[in-house]
C-alpha cells in the first residue's frame, strides 16, 4: 500500500479521527439490535467523511424510513429524516437549492428499491452530485422482517414463510443501467474497503451509489437459519462476495453467485448542477 | 415610483407573477393539466432571477423537492392537481409536522379518479384540509379573479412563512385557464413577509423551541446544525415517546392557525348589510354569484354575497353572522356537497340550501338567480 495517491491522502489528513466530532453523543445509545451491520456501516462512514476533510455545517445527510435511516438522528450534520422511500427526492431539492451542500442519502433497500425506486432510478439519470449509500440487508427490518427487493430467492422471511419466489434486485447493474457515473459495492464485512469505496463515493462529482450489504440478524438471520451474526457475516458478506480486482483472476466457477464488491463503475459525466448553471442559466439570460 | 404592468394574462400565468413577487426561488413539480403552465412558467423565469426549477419524476417527488428547496432557504412552490394533490398528502403532513414553509397550488378538475382533466371542479375543499392523516393545521386560499391569483399567491407565501406551515391556493380550472388583463404590482406594492432566521448562536439553536409558537427556521448549510424528522419530535428536533410533549408540540402546531384566525381569515362582502338571502360561494362559482346577486338586486331582492378567500381555516365567524341576520344561505359549489356541510354546521338559524353540479359545467349565475328567486 504504498501508491503515492495514498501517501497523498494521508498527508492531508492531519486531524486524527474522534468519534465525538462527528457523533451526537447524547442521542445514544442507537436503537440497532446487537450484530446489525448498520453501526459498522455508520463507522466506515464517518470514517470516509473525516478523509474527506468536508467541514460539518457543509454536510447535509438525508435518508427515509427503515432502521438504517435512523443514521441521521445520530451524527452531527444537517440532517433529514424524510419519509418512506423519499430520501432521494428531498434531498434532490436541497442539492439543486444549495449546491455547494455535500449530501449524502442513507438508505436501505427496501426503503432506496422499492417505495423509492423511481427516485432511484431518476437521481442517477440526472447525475445530480449526491452520494448514496444503501443498506442492503434483504429485509424490511423496522417492520419485524419481511422479504425485500433484495431477498434471495427461496429465503424466509415473515411474508414468505414458503419462500419468496421474487428475483431480488441488483442494485448496483440498475444504478449503471440508469446512468449514475458512480456505483460501487461493499459489505459491513470489509470495513477498511468499505471506508475507501465511501471515500472515492463522497469525492466523485455526480451521483455515487454504494451498494453495501450488510446484514439484519434479529430477523433475516433468524428465519433463515444462520447460528450468529458473525456467521451471517461470513457467509453473506465474505464467502458471498469476491473483489473486482480478485474476480479477474479467478476462473468463473470461483465467482459464480458472487457479488462484486469495489467500484463496478466510474465514468466522467456532466453534473446536473452544474448543467443548470452552465446552460439553462446562461441561456435564460438571453432571452 | 416603480411603474405598474398592464398584462392579459391567464390565471396559471398570474400564480407564476405572484410566486415570484412573494419571492419564491424553487420550483420543483410534475406536469398535470390544468395546471402545468405554473411549471412551464417557473421553468422560464426562474433561471433568469437566479432561481431552480426542477421537474421531478413523479408528482411525490415534485413536493418532496419542494420542501428540499425549502429546508435550504429558498422560498419554494409545487403546483399540481386532483390526482396530483392525492400523491402529494403524505409530504403536506411531513411539512406541517416538521414545519417547512411551502406553498402548494392546486388547480382543481373534475374527479374522482382521472376524472375530467380539462373540466372544473371544486371537489378538493374537504382534501385540502383533510386529505393527509392525523391531525394537522390546513390554511387554504380560493381566489376568483385572475388579479386575485396572483395577490393570493402572494398572501400564500406570507401566510406560509410567518407560520411555518404549507399553505393551499385552491382554484378551479375555469379561472385557471381564464384570461383578463391584470396590473402586475411593482415591489412594495404588497406586503411580502420572510420566514423568521434564528439570531442566537448555533448551541442555543432549536428549531422547535418551545418558547414561540412560530420559532426561526435556519436554512440547512448555515452553521446551525440541526435534526428534522417526521416522528413525533421534541423542541430540538430529535424523536420522542414522551406523551407530554408529543401532545403539547401537536397542539402547538394546530395553534398557529387557530389562536391568528382573524390574520388569517379573509372575506368579501357584498350586499349583505340589509341582506335576507345570502350566497356563499368561491372561485369560479363566485364570479356567477356575484352576477346573481346583482341581478337579484335588480330585481329587488334583498340577496348578498359572502365570498371568502380563506376556505380554510373555515369562515366559521363570518357565516355565524350572516346566518343571525338571513333567513336563507345559499352554497352552489362545483362539487356533490362540501362547503355546504361546514355552513350548515355554522348555521343555527338560517336555511341552507346547497347547489351542486359536477357534469364538468359550470354552475352559470341563472340557476343560483332561480334559486334565489324561489326563496326570497
Ligand atoms: S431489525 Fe435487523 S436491520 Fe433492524 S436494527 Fe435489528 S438487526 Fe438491524
Amino acid at each position: 500500500m504504498s501508491s503515492p495517491a495514498v501517501t497523498e491522502k494521508k498527508q492531508k489528513v492531519s486531524v486524527p479521527f474522534d468519534y465525538n466530532k462527528y457523533l451526537r453523543p447524547n442521542k445514544l445509545p442507537h436503537i440497532w439490535c446487537p450484530g446489525c451491520g448498520h453501526g459498522i456501516v455508520l463507522k466506515a462512514m464517518l470514517r470516509a467523511i473525516h478523509d474527506s476533510g468536508i467541514e460539518k455545517d457543509n454536510i447535509c445527510m438525508v435518508s427515509g424510513i427503515g432502521c438504517s435511516s435512523r443514521t441521521p438522528g445520530y451524527v452531527d450534520f444537517n440532517t433529514l429524516h424524510t419519509l418512506h422511500g423519499r430520501a432521494i427526492a428531498f434531498a434532490t431539492g436541497i442539492k439543486l437549492a444549495k449546491p455547494e451542500l455535500k449530501v449524502i442519502v442513507v438508505t436501505g433497500d427496501g426503503d432506496a428499491l422499492a417505495i423509492g425506486g423511481n427516485h432511484f432510478i431518476h437521481v442517477c439519470r440526472r447525475n445530480i452530485d449526491m452520494t448514496i449509500l444503501v443498506m442492503t440487508n434483504a429485509t424490511y427490518g423496522m417492520t419485524g422482517g419481511q422479504y425485500s427487493p433484495t431477498t434471495p430467492m427461496d429465503s424466509i422471511s415473515t411474508t414468505s414463510r414458503y419462500g419468496n419466489i421474487e428475483p431480488p434486485f441488483d442494485a448496483c447493474g440498475m444504478a449503471k443501467a440508469a446512468g449514475a457515473s458512480f456505483v460501487a459495492r461493499g459489505t459491513a464485512y470489509h470495513t477498511i474497503e468499505l471506508e475507501k469505496t465511501i471515500l472515492e463515493a463522497i469525492e466523485h462529482k455526480g451521483t455515487s451509489v454504494v451498494d453495501i450489504i450488510d446484514a439484519c440478524p434479529t430477523y433475516f438471520g433468524r428465519a433463515n437459519k444462520y447460528k450468529s451474526a458473525s456467521q451471517m457475516m461470513e457467509t453473506i458478506e465474505k464467502d458471498g462476495t469476491v473483489s473486482v480486482k480478485q474476480a479477474d483472476k479467478l476462473p468463473p466457477e470461483k465467482i459464480e453467485g458472487k457479488a462484486l464488491r469495489g467500484v463496478l463503475h466510474k465514468i466522467d459525466r456532466p453534473e446536473y448542477c452544474e448543467q443548470y448553471s452552465n446552460l439553462i442559466v446562461e441561456k435564460a439570460k438571453g432571452k | 415610483m416603480a411603474e405598474k404592468k398592464k398584462k392579459l394574462l391567464q390565471g396559471n400565468e398570474a400564480c407564476v407573477e405572484g410566486a415570484l413577487y412573494a419571492g419564491c426561488r424553487f420550483y420543483a413539480g410534475y406536469p398535470i393539466t390544468p395546471s402545468t403552465e405554473i411549471a412551464e412558467g417557473m421553468s422560464v423565469r426562474l433561471p433568469k432571477i437566479g432561481g431552480k426549477f426542477i421537474q421531478m419524476e413523479d408528482e411525490i417527488g415534485g413536493i418532496a423537492a419542494a420542501i428540499g428547496g425549502s429546508l435550504a432557504g429558498l422560498k419554494s412552490l409545487t403546483a399540481t392537481s386532483g390526482p396530483g394533490f392525492s400523491l402529494k398528502q403524505e409530504c403536506l403532513g411531513y411539512a406541517c409536522l416538521t414545519e417547512i414553509p411551502l406553498v402548494i397550488v392546486n388547480v382543481m378538475r373534475g374527479g374522482p379518479s382521472t376524472g375530467y382533466p380539462t373540466g372544473p371542479s371544486q371537489a378538493d375543499i374537504m382534501q385540502a384540509k383533510w386529505g393527509t392523516h392525523g391531525d394537522h393545521p390546513a390554511i387554504a386560499l380560493t381566489p376568483s379573479y385572475v388579479q386575485e391569483i396572483l395577490s393570493e399567491t402572494v398572501r400564500a407565501f406570507n401566510l406560509s412563512e410567518k407560520y411555518r406551515t404549507p399553505v393551499i391556493v385552491l382554484y378551479d380550472e375555469i379561472i385557471g385557464h381564464m384570461r383578463e388583463p391584470i396590473t402586475i404590482p411593482a415591489p412594495g406594492d404588497l406586503e411580502v413577509v420572510d420566514r423568521a432566521k434564528p439570531t442566537c448562536p448555533p448551541e442555543e439553536y432549536f428549531p422547535y423551541d418551545d418558547r414561540y409558537d412560530v420559532a426561526p427556521l435556519a436554512p440547512f448549510g448555515s452553521g446551525y446544525r440541526f435534526h428534522v424528522t417526521g416522528l413525533n419530535h421534541k423542541k430540538d428536533g430529535f424523536p420522542t415517546n414522551d406523551s407530554k410533549i408529543i401532545r403539547e408540540n401537536n397542539e402547538r402546531i394546530m395553534r398557529k392557525v387557530d389562536k391568528n384566525l382573524e390574520e388569517i381569515w379573509k372575506n368579501e362582502e357584498t350586499y349583505l348589510d340589509d341582506a335576507e338571502i345570502a350566497v356563499f360561494a368561491i372561485g369560479s362559482t363566485a364570479r356567477s354569484a356575484r352576477f346573481a346577486v346583482n341581478e337579484a338586486r335588480k330585481a329587488g331582492i334583498k340577496a348578498g354575497l359572502l365570498r371568502p378567500l380563506t376556505i380554510w381555516p373555515f369562515p366559521d365567524k363570518a357565516v355565524k353572522e350572516l346566518a343571525k341576520k338571513v333567513k336563507v344561505i345559499i352554497v352552489p359549489e362545483l362539487n356533490l356537497g362540501q362547503m355546504v356541510n361546514e355552513v350548515e354546521r355554522c348555521s343555527k338559524n338560517a336555511e341552507v340550501i346547497g347547489i351542486h353540479r359536477v357534469d364538468g359545467e359550470p354552475i352559470n349565475p341563472a340557476q343560483i338567480l332561480d334559486v334565489i328567486k324561489k326563496h326570497k
